[in-house]
């Protein structure tokens, strides 16, 4: 199956691989899919408290040439968004910027699922965090 | 100076080789006669071209010309194998043995065989892929007519004690068909001493070309009867009607004689360059692991996992290699290698492995390569799974409550 072009070169040229302390009140860990099914990403946002922006995303995956493009887009794209911005992002969009054939929409899916899930995780933090004693350290 | 891609999937199709592709050329432009034309001299030619194909393929076999059926290809000779059996023996039986890890072209046929009223078993297999012969002593009644069992797995190269079923065979009365394609110029095959009543092979494995095939037909001892699948003028004994592809035939006979002449010498080359790839690239990863059997198995073959790897993933990093993966990326389905699976291979490393199939043409200069490539671009992948990753931090990735989907 041929590659476009863009797939190819987020693949050989992945930005923002690495992780985040997952315990950092500011970070959002979002991690999907399951080894079995042959692909499983971590996606990571770190968020300014002030601004309420994500300053900085970074992935893991293990998956298909097609998943590391998807999920490596997403931290591009997550970079400057605010919450209910990176929340907008849809899977069709990955799609479309990156000319996925039909078999690899699922890598786009599970790149949607991921940011979902860290901005749930961030704000999961967060509301716990508020509830906590201000004394305490916040729960993580 | 190495060729890029390097060629590495010779088990899934060959070369043809320089010398058959010579040997076939004439019958393109000068011999093109109609092997079943008996009024004239380019019918007389092309005959005789044919019959010495014939004995060329049934030479490489221990079988005698006249057992040799020509067909499209080895998916037409398995079809043939077992409805043809099936539709001649079936007021004598309708129970067929088999097992899991067969090629398509066998388990497919026999769920068809199964819809119209035969009674099939898929036997299981060890870790290795291997069929125990009690296994297929014990499955056999008396509504058995045929055991079909491969002589050599095309994903994981296992070879299967065919020697020995073929004897219970015998002992029961049962007649035996072997899937050969991968094994045909690998190992020494015969069809007397190994008890095989049918045999499928097919040239574009040894070095031959693609759309021609054959499948061996025992003649006496017992003489096995096959309703054809395809009527017609009643070539080929009447089991395989059609007129025969001479030049493809043509090539299909010289492959086999280089493929038996050179066999000794071929073997051991292919051997140990795939042994100098796997001590390769297993020597300097962990948590490699060798699919299949670890010597009852096809000289060129090594399937490889790696670990926290997805296949697919790596087959791009390695793009300069043609290689297969069992990883379900790479096919329209969503589930990892049904052989792996068969072996108890776990689905994460099923989706993690490579089939390496060195052959004829590959040189320890490509093997080389390939090592170092490989072993780059899984510690690069390594280095972006998460699943790696969370290992490293002392994870048991089994205990995590992944999100399937």
């Amino acid at each position: 199956m041929p590659y476009s072009e863009k797939i190819l070169e987020h693949y050989n040229n992945p930005r923002n691989v690495g992780s985040f302390d997952a315990s950092d009140p500011n970070v959002g860990t979002g991690l999907v899919g399951a080894p079995e099914c042959g692909d499983v990403m971590k996606l990571q946002i770190r968020v300014n408290p002030q601004t309420g922006i994500i300053e900085d995303a970074k992935f893991k995956t293990f998956g298909c040439g097609s998943a590391i493009a998807s999920s490596s887009l997403a931290t591009e794209w997550l970079k400057g968004k605010t919450l209910e911005e990176a929340a907008a992002i849809k899977n069709t969009e990955i799609v479309e910027e990156l000319a996925l054939p039909p078999v690899k929409v699922h890598c786009s899916v599970l790149a949607e699922d991921a940011i979902k899930a860290a901005l749930k995780n961030y704000q999961e933090k967060q509301q716990a965090a508020e509830k906590a004693s201000p004394c305490e350290p916040a729960a993580v | 100076m190495i060729k890029l891609p390097i060629y590495m999937d010779n088990n899934s199709t060959t070369r043809c080789d320089p010398r058959v592709v010579e040997a076939m050329l004439p019958y393109f432009t000068e011999k093109y006669g109609n092997a079943a034309s008996r009024s004239h001299a380019y019918g007389w030619e092309a005959e005789a071209a044919v019959e010495e194909a014939r004995e060329q393929i049934a030479d490489i076999l221990g079988a005698s010309a006249k057992e040799i059926i020509f067909t499209s290809g080895a998916t037409e000779s398995n079809n043939l194998a077992l409805k043809g059996v099936a539709g001649m023996y079936k007021k004598k039986g309708t129970h067929i043995i088999t097992q899991a890890t067969e090629h398509k072209a066998v388990l497919d046929t026999c769920k068809r065989l199964e819809r119209d009223g035969f009674q099939v078993t898929y036997l299981p297999v060890d870790k290795y892929g291997q069929v125990h012969p009690d296994q297929v002593r014990d499955a056999i009644t008396d509504k058995t007519i045929l055991v079909s069992i491969m002589t050599a797995n095309n994903e994981i190269g296992t070879l299967q004690p065919i020697q020995a079923i073929g004897k219970i065979c015998k002992e029961k009365g049962v007649l035996f068909h072997t899937d050969a394609v991968q094994a045909v110029g690998k190992i020494p095959l015969d069809v007397e001493a190994m008890g095989i009543d049918l045999l499928s092979l097919t040239a574009h494995k040894i070095y031959g070309p693609k759309g021609i095939g054959a499948l061996y037909v025992r003649k006496k001892d017992p003489r096995v009867r096959l309703e054809p699948q395809i009527d017609g003028g009643g070539h080929e004994r009447g089991m395989r009607s059609g007129t025969l592809p001479v030049p493809l035939i043509v090539g299909f006979g010289k492959a086999c004689t280089i493929a038996k002449v050179e066999m000794a010498e071929e073997v051991a080359r292919t051997f140990a360059l795939r042994e100098r790839l796997r001590e390769g690239i297993m020597s300097r990863l962990p948590e490699t692991y060798l699919n299949g059997h670890p010597t009852e198995r096809l000289p060129g073959n090594a399937n490889i996992s790696f670990a926290y790897v997805e296949g697919e993933g790596l087959m791009m990093g390695i793009k300069d290699v043609a290689v297969s993966s069992g990883s379900a990326c790479t096919s329209a389905s969503l589930e990892p290698s049904y052989v792996l699976r068969a072996l108890g291979v776990g689905d994460e490393l099923a989706h993690s492995s490579i089939r390496f199939g060195i052959g004829r043409f590959n040189t320890h200069e490509e093997v080389d390569y390939v090592v170092d490539l490989v072993v780059r671009e899984v510690n690069r992948l390594r280095e972006m799974s998460p699943l790696y990753e969370m290992v490293q931090q002392g994870l048991d990735l089994k205990k995590i409550e992944w999100a399937h989907h």
